[in-house]
């Protein structure tokens, strides 16, 4: 993951400055208010040309930093194959472009990537644009069902705990959820895949242990549609597991803290039933922190499970980074930092459109 | 050897000829770039590559050469002249014959210029290569290179189709992405970061052949997970560095499953300590021995290795033409050592010197503290530095090194695999797996130069043995030992292994039974 640094540090950047304190006087438990039309394009159009901006910045740094590392990838070519002639070297290099000065490679990537070429990989002799597309599939589909699946039981698990614990009925429930969760934060994640592995695959038989999809089985439609589901889950779950925790944590917290307000009793004393209290007055109020983080979890996702991929086989953009930057195939690294950074960049816009529909009394004028 | 491998052949044979069908699950690892392998050596290009493309030859566990795309060669009296005469009803993947041009392409425009290994030795002994009709072929040579006769597998000198590439731009073709060859399994998808499939080339030349319906090669970056997949079924053969060590004695015991470290004769890769001979201490031959005697090379394989290897007596692997056993040897001794030392009159704790890891697994990064701990025990003053693979290459490639360790594969014949770690002529920077170390004697120069031009296999044989005796005594590279392959699979599959290249061969033969 520390690859993906570069890139996802954009995201706690603007994420902690919109997200309001919870103390303010609550939102009201009724449909948000219409956002005005004009602020609200207003507000994207301004959002998007600083995206532009910090994707560029982050293609020039990134052009830098990745030749900072020794080796470039006509050495590695020549050392793969073992090579016992200076002048392959030398021509791979002038094949490679990287005979020419820095800045001149630089203005040469760069308004390439302006023009929509992103370059040749000489490494997988394919264009890089056509490499990361053909891996995007697999990725999306695991980020999306990680995602949805931790944020999904991560609050309804915490909403069960934080219930239980405020209303003191069942209080194992929630130490058995907290506990669980604690354990689910701790664990390093390859090692929960293996153990997955070994006894969902190995031991019991009932799922498949690698891959996107039964290789040569030739299935369409449905039933393509559930090898594809079987292959997903367990590195769903463990893609999923720490987040999920997380959110478990978040929500319960918040919970809490919003069940002792005022608004609440008042809600309970005008006779609201209990679980639309729960669902209309507290769990709006406490959401806030879990879509704050929902937004740096889907950017770090979107940097590639590295970890995930490689345990599981799964053909998506992390493995395909990862072997990029061992192999110093500079345009296809910079091609898949340059996809995962617009992916961030793009759901931190969608975090911050998201916190003024939860709530409506943050205001959509300059952004803020 | 040779009766050795005919028995093997004799009894595999009736088993195979009773199956055909099926499909072979098999692992690459690492995913390779490209499959075309005139553009890429890289084992797992030529695991997958050596079903697609063939070469005029192929060669036994002896290392012999047997008939390929050629039926029948011959060499003229003064070694200069090879002429093969090839194989009738040869067809490209793609319907287009297959003729005298095609070597004659591939040889003298595509390989002279992208394969590494092979465009020195082409620029530097071949004088022509012509094709007499469209059936024979023949290469002169400006001068005799006795081992020509061994670049004829799809390592080195393979056949690419001259109707693809002529005139292109080799790397920027488009068929690289769907490779054409003549052999008996032809490329059908590529699902990258997941599988590559080939399946039976029904024009295969050899009539009946190959058994096998398809052969799917899966990519599982995990090791642990690929010794599961194993363990499931999901894949049939495990080879050397597909999982690590440490799981190779477990999945051996499992029911049904066969091993063997066969298959890897032509390879015989070698693990060696390269130190700087540039600088001190290193440039003091004693030191050198002193190290020799320092390091405890059975621990090496035993212990950190899983007894999976065999310590090395010197440049030459054993299964390498050529190889002499008697050669002063380095038995482990630290006091010996200290004397050494001692008797040197270096004072080595006076120049720091750094182990720069060789960055290929956990194996490696044990060695590393191994080797460092017994230097320190005898008074060298030792730290080990980390990089990856790029940052490797680059460094040696540069001398930019104090001690490291590489493995190099040999390829049957010291002209070939060893010579150039140990000539003067090849101290050149730029490049990793030449004499990085830098060792200069005129001697062996000589030596290796007169016995790669020599005819007479008796004569070869005397210089190389006069070789590795003067490369041990000068300890021109500490040689720590031979590195083994096991490869495993499961008992349903026959045939995998009967050649000098193990599982690098075209697979024609391999069936699936009971």
């Amino acid at each position: 993951m520390s690859a993906g640094s570069p890139i996802t540090g954009a995201a706690p950047a603007q994420a902690p400055k919109a997200t309001p304190t919870l103390d303010h006087t609550p939102a009201q438990s009724v449909l948000p208010q219409r956002v005005p039309s004009m602020a609200l394009a207003r507000f994207i159009l301004a959002k998007l040309v600083k995206g532009v901006l910090v994707v560029l910045c982050v293609v020039v740094v990134n052009f830098f930093l990745i030749r900072l590392a020794p080796g470039d990838p006509a050495s590695i070519m020549a050392g793969e194959s073992g090579s016992s002639d200076p002048n392959y070297v030398a021509q791979l290099r002038t094949q490679f472009g990287l005979d020419r000065p820095l800045p001149v490679q630089m203005a040469t990537y760069v308004l390439g990537v302006v023009r929509f070429d992103w370059g040749f990989s000489y490494r997988m002799k394919l264009p890089v644009l056509q490499l990361i597309l053909d891996r995007l599939p697999a990725t999306l589909l695991l980020m999306g069902s990680a995602f949805v699946f931790s944020v999904l039981l991560g609050i309804f698990l915490g909403v069960i705990a934080s219930r239980t614990r405020y209303t003191g009925r069942r209080r194992w429930l929630d130490s058995l959820i907290v506990g669980g969760a604690l354990l689910l934060y701790a664990t390093p994640l390859f090692w929960l895949s293996l153990l997955m592995i070994v006894l969902f695959s190995v031991e019991l038989g009932w799922l498949p242990a690698f891959g996107m999809e039964t290789v040569g089985a030739g299935l369409t439609g449905w039933s393509r549609v559930l090898d594809i589901t079987t292959h997903l889950v367990l590195p769903t779950v463990s893609l999923g597991s720490f987040y999920m925790a997380m959110y478990v944590r978040l929500t319960r917290a918040s919970m809490l803290e919003v069940m002792g307000m005022d608004f609440v009793r008042t809600a309970r004393a005008k006779g609201v039933a209990a679980p639309a209290v729960i669902r209309r007055h507290v769990l709006r109020n406490a959401l806030l922190p879990v879509v704050t983080f929902s937004g740096i979890q889907l950017g770090q996702l979107a940097g590639g499970a590295v970890l995930t991929e490689t345990v599981f086989g799964w053909p998506g953009i992390g493995r395909l980074m990862f072997d990029a930057l061992m192999q110093r195939d500079y345009q296809l690294l910079l091609g898949v930092f340059l996809l995962t950074s617009a992916m961030v960049v793009v759901f931190n816009m969608l975090t911050d459109v998201i916190y003024r529909v939860v709530d409506p009394r943050i205001a959509f004028e300059g952004g803020r | 050897m040779t009766g050795a491998a005919m028995l093997l052949v004799a009894t595999l044979t009736p088993v195979a000829s009773q199956t055909r069908g099926g499909t072979l699950n098999l692992i690459v690892q690492p995913e390779p770039p490209i499959l075309i392998l005139g553009l890429n050596q890289q084992s797992p290009t030529q695991y997958v590559g050596s079903k697609i493309y063939e070469g005029l030859l192929t060669y036994g566990a002896d290392l012999k050469p047997m008939p390929g795309l050629a039926k029948a060669w011959s060499i003229s009296e003064d070694g200069l002249t090879y002429r093969f005469t090839l194989q009738d009803g040869v067809t490209w993947h793609d319907g287009k014959p297959f003729t005298a041009a095609d070597v004659v392409f591939s040889a003298d425009k595509f390989l002279r210029q992208v394969h590494p290994r092979v465009r020195p030795i082409l620029n530097r002994y071949l004088a022509s290569v012509i094709a007499s009709d469209d059936h024979t072929v023949e290469f002169k040579l400006k001068e005799p290179f006795a081992p020509f006769l061994q670049l004829f597998g799809t390592d080195n000198m393979l056949v690419v189709p001259r109707h693809i590439y002529e005139g292109t731009d080799f790397a920027t073709n488009p068929t690289n992405q769907h490779p054409i060859g003549t052999g008996p399994f032809m490329f059908q998808s590529w699902t990258r970061g997941s599988d590559i499939v080939l399946i039976r080339n029904p024009n295969y030349w050899q009539k009946g052949l190959p058994y096998l319906d398809k052969i799917v090669f899966r990519v599982i970056p995990d090791s642990a997970s690929r010794a599961v997949a194993f363990e499931r079924g999901d894949v049939q053969v495990l080879r050397g560095g597909d999982v690590d060590n440490v799981d190779i004695k477990r999945l051996e015991a499992i029911p049904g499953v066969e091993h063997t470290t066969k298959g890897t004769e032509m390879y015989s890769t070698i693990t060696s300590m390269l130190m700087n001979e540039r600088k001190p201490p290193f440039d003091n031959v004693k030191v050198r021995q002193a190290v020799m005697h320092a390091i405890n090379r059975d621990f090496i394989v035993r212990n950190i290795f899983f007894g999976i290897g065999k310590v090395a007596t010197g440049p030459i692997s054993s299964t390498t033409l050529f190889y002499d056993p008697n050669v002063p040897t380095y038995k482990y001794d630290p006091k010996q050592a200290a004397a050494l030392l001692k008797e040197s009159g270096v004072d080595v704790f006076k120049y720091p010197i750094k182990i720069l890891n060789y960055p290929y697994g956990t194996a490696w990064d044990r060695l590393a503290e191994y080797v460092s701990q017994s230097l320190q025990r005898v008074g060298f003053n030792v730290q080990i530095e980390g990089t990856d693979a790029g940052g490797w290459a680059q460094r040696v490639a540069n001398f930019d090194f104090d001690t490291t360790f590489h493995f190099t594969d040999q390829f049957g014949d010291p002209a070939i695999g060893v010579s150039r770690l140990f000539l003067s002529s090849n101290i050149v920077k730029g490049s990793p797996f030449v004499n990085n170390e830098g060792y200069q004697s005129p001697k062996t120069d000589a030596l290796f130069n007169k016995a790669s031009s020599s005819l007479i296999p008796a004569e070869r044989q005397k210089l190389y043995s006069e070789v590795q005796n003067a490369l041990v005594r000068d300890v021109a590279n500490g040689y720590l030992f031979e590195n083994q392959n096991v490869t495993l699979y499961k008992g349903e599959v026959h045939n995998l292994i009967t050649s000098g290249v193990g599982t690098n061969s075209n697979f024609a033969t391999v069936s699936l039974g009971k």
